[in-house]
């Protein structure tokens, strides 16, 4: 659905240039939710603003659906981002215009008819729970409802794509949560594909397919959530994933002991696998750190165990025999 | 007291007042908004970013906003003959007072437009608006208060100037108080058309905040 080749962006200032995106390689599928992930200054932002052409890339191709976006005359690209919807991180609302009339703003745009703008316009705020908020102004309104405007906004000319800026990062908790479930459903009944970059590890966590690490503009790291989350492979994925956890610290682990993690996916994870091998092998442990959640819906659990007694090799062996992921982390 | 008002004259020079001032706040809106809009635009790392432009009615601007006004009137005289066939009256006032005012508010309506929130135009790109779209559709709309309250600093420097067009033979409540108030000593008449100026200048502003409040939803 969205494929970039070799995309580079450069900066000139007087201080020299800087390569904010360094020939990026991206393929999402169409229907899926692909997250991108970094550090402030990485290049995420420039890395989504170049799909729709916001930022025009210096070198490389972009394609969205058919069209080859990097091509598009000004007027082939005015059409192409009708059907790209993207939501921002402040939600960019026009304030002199009331709730419907910002969903309506992208339709009057397109030039469609009074009538069609006007049921368009209902359907939307019905849909995502607006409609008591249609005369208001967007000062008078939640950050959560702005964004659930912002999002109408943006599906008003039905795009096959959305676009998110770090578009949770302004809100709360709750309505981060309320919002990525909000955008789960209308990946799941409009088969939209979405495209959404933030530094927020549990924003990815819980709702993409697939995520790229970015840093220095470069993708260090690209794959299903499920597998980047429990076996990060590039420093900084493992250091915004440790930010995000609890860790453990290794000097508090009890002396002599053998220090594993252990990593459990899907319907294993709430198998008592652990207390079994320690009983069949005859080990004690202890746990140091643990985390059982779901990522994309699929259940996982990350263990970091001290094997103190007993065969610790035999132990980890059973457990890796019985599905259970196995990776020394240090000890004896 | 008020012994050598005429009240007629008075009267007289209230509308004239006000009728240059009418007609040279519509020709400062008229050239000032769009003179604003191509400097915002023009501007660096703008929409339609174009140096030379910028620079050049930047330029233009700034050379007629350092020239005194009064100094304005005298040179405009040949010009202002030409455009309406004379440089007395409520006509032969005008032209000065747009050529004095609309670059001040052009300047203004600029900075109206640079206080919109980038996002906004951002947001309106990507909705596929075209540089007219996202001028006529957000940018102004958004920027409206700030319009509108300039446009009240303009009528109320209008007002200063309409006053001072009376040297010229402009008319008006400024060509009563320097004729008689100043140059005759009626202290009178000079009170009476100050306080008639001052009234003037309350109401616009009055008219002016009363409309940007109705037009913000901040």
């Amino acid at each position: 659905m969205i494929r970039l080749e070799g995309v580079t962006r450069r900066y000139q200032s007087r201080a020299g240039g800087r390569v904010a995106l360094d020939s990026v390689d991206l393929h999402v599928e169409r229907g899926q939710i692909f997250g991108v992930v970094g550090r402030s200054g990485a290049g995420k932002s420039t890395l989504i603003r170049t799909i729709n052409r916001l930022e025009n890339p210096d070198e490389g191709r972009i394609f969205v659906g058919d069209a080859e976006i990097t091509a598009l005359n000004p007027a082939q690209l005015r059409a192409a981002r009708r059907k790209i919807g993207m939501i921002f991180q402040h939600f960019n609302l026009l304030a002199s215009k009331t709730i419907e009339d910002n969903v309506a703003f992208p339709l009057r745009l397109e030039g469609r008819s009074a009538s069609e703008v006007k049921s368009r316009t209902a359907e939307l705020l019905v849909r995502l729970g607006l409609a008591e908020h249609a005369k208001k102004y967007p000062h008078q309104l939640s950050g959560g409802q702005k964004q659930r405007v912002g999002i109408a906004r943006a599906l008003a000319c039905g795009p096959d794509v959305l676009l998110c800026d770090e578009a949770t990062s302004a809100l709360d908790p709750e309505t981060t949560e309320d919002i990525l479930g909000l955008l789960e459903q209308l990946n799941r009944e409009l088969e939209l594909t979405i495209v959404m970059i933030t530094h927020q590890m549990e924003v990815v966590r819980r709702v993409c397919d697939r995520v790229a690490v970015l840093k220095d503009g470069k993708i260090v790291e690209e794959g299903a959530t499920v597998d980047v989350f429990l076996r990060p492979q590039h420093p900084v994925t493992q250091a915004m994933l440790a930010e995000s956890d609890d860790g453990f610290d290794a000097a508090m682990a009890p002396a002599n002991a053998h220090i594993a993690r252990l990593i459990f996916q899907g319907t294993s994870t709430y198998e008592p696998e652990l207390s079994r091998v320690a009983r069949t092998v005859g080990v004690d442990y202890s746990i140091l750190s643990g985390r059982i959640a779901r990522i994309r819906g699929v259940p996982c659990g990350q263990l970091v165990v001290a094997f103190t007694d007993g065969d610790a090799e035999a132990a980890l062996e059973q457990l890796a025999s019985r599905g259970v992921g196995v990776e020394t982390v240090g000890g004896r | 007291m008020f012994d050598n008002v005429d009240w007629g004259d008075i009267g007289q020079a209230t509308i004239d007042t006000l009728l240059m001032l009418a007609g040279s706040l519509v020709l400062t809106l008229a050239i000032g908004i769009p003179l604003g809009v191509l400097l915002f635009l023009s501007g660096k790392g703008r929409l339609a970013s174009n140096p030379v432009l910028n620079g050049v009615l930047s330029f233009v601007v700034n050379v007629l906003r350092s020239l005194p006004f009064i100094i304005l009137l005298i040179v405009m005289l040949p010009v202002t003959v030409l455009l309406v066939g004379t440089s007395l009256g409520v006509a032969g006032a005008i032209p000065p007072l747009v050529v004095g005012t609309a670059p001040f508010y052009a300047r203004l309506v600029e900075n109206a437009l640079r206080e919109v929130d980038h996002g906004v135009v951002e947001a309106t790109q990507a909705m596929g608006g075209s540089t007219w779209q996202i001028v006529t559709r957000a940018l102004l709309p958004e920027a409206l208060p700030g319009i509108i309250a300039a446009a009240t600093v303009a009528a109320i420097a209008l007002v200063g100037y309409t006053a001072m067009a009376g040297v010229v033979g402009a008319g008006g409540l400024g060509d009563l108080a320097i004729r008689f108030g100043y140059q005759r000593f009626q202290t009178d008449v000079m009170i009476v058309t100050v306080v008639l100026l001052l009234v003037m200048v309350q109401i616009l502003q009055m008219i002016g905040d009363w409309l940007v409040a109705r037009v913000s939803h901040r």
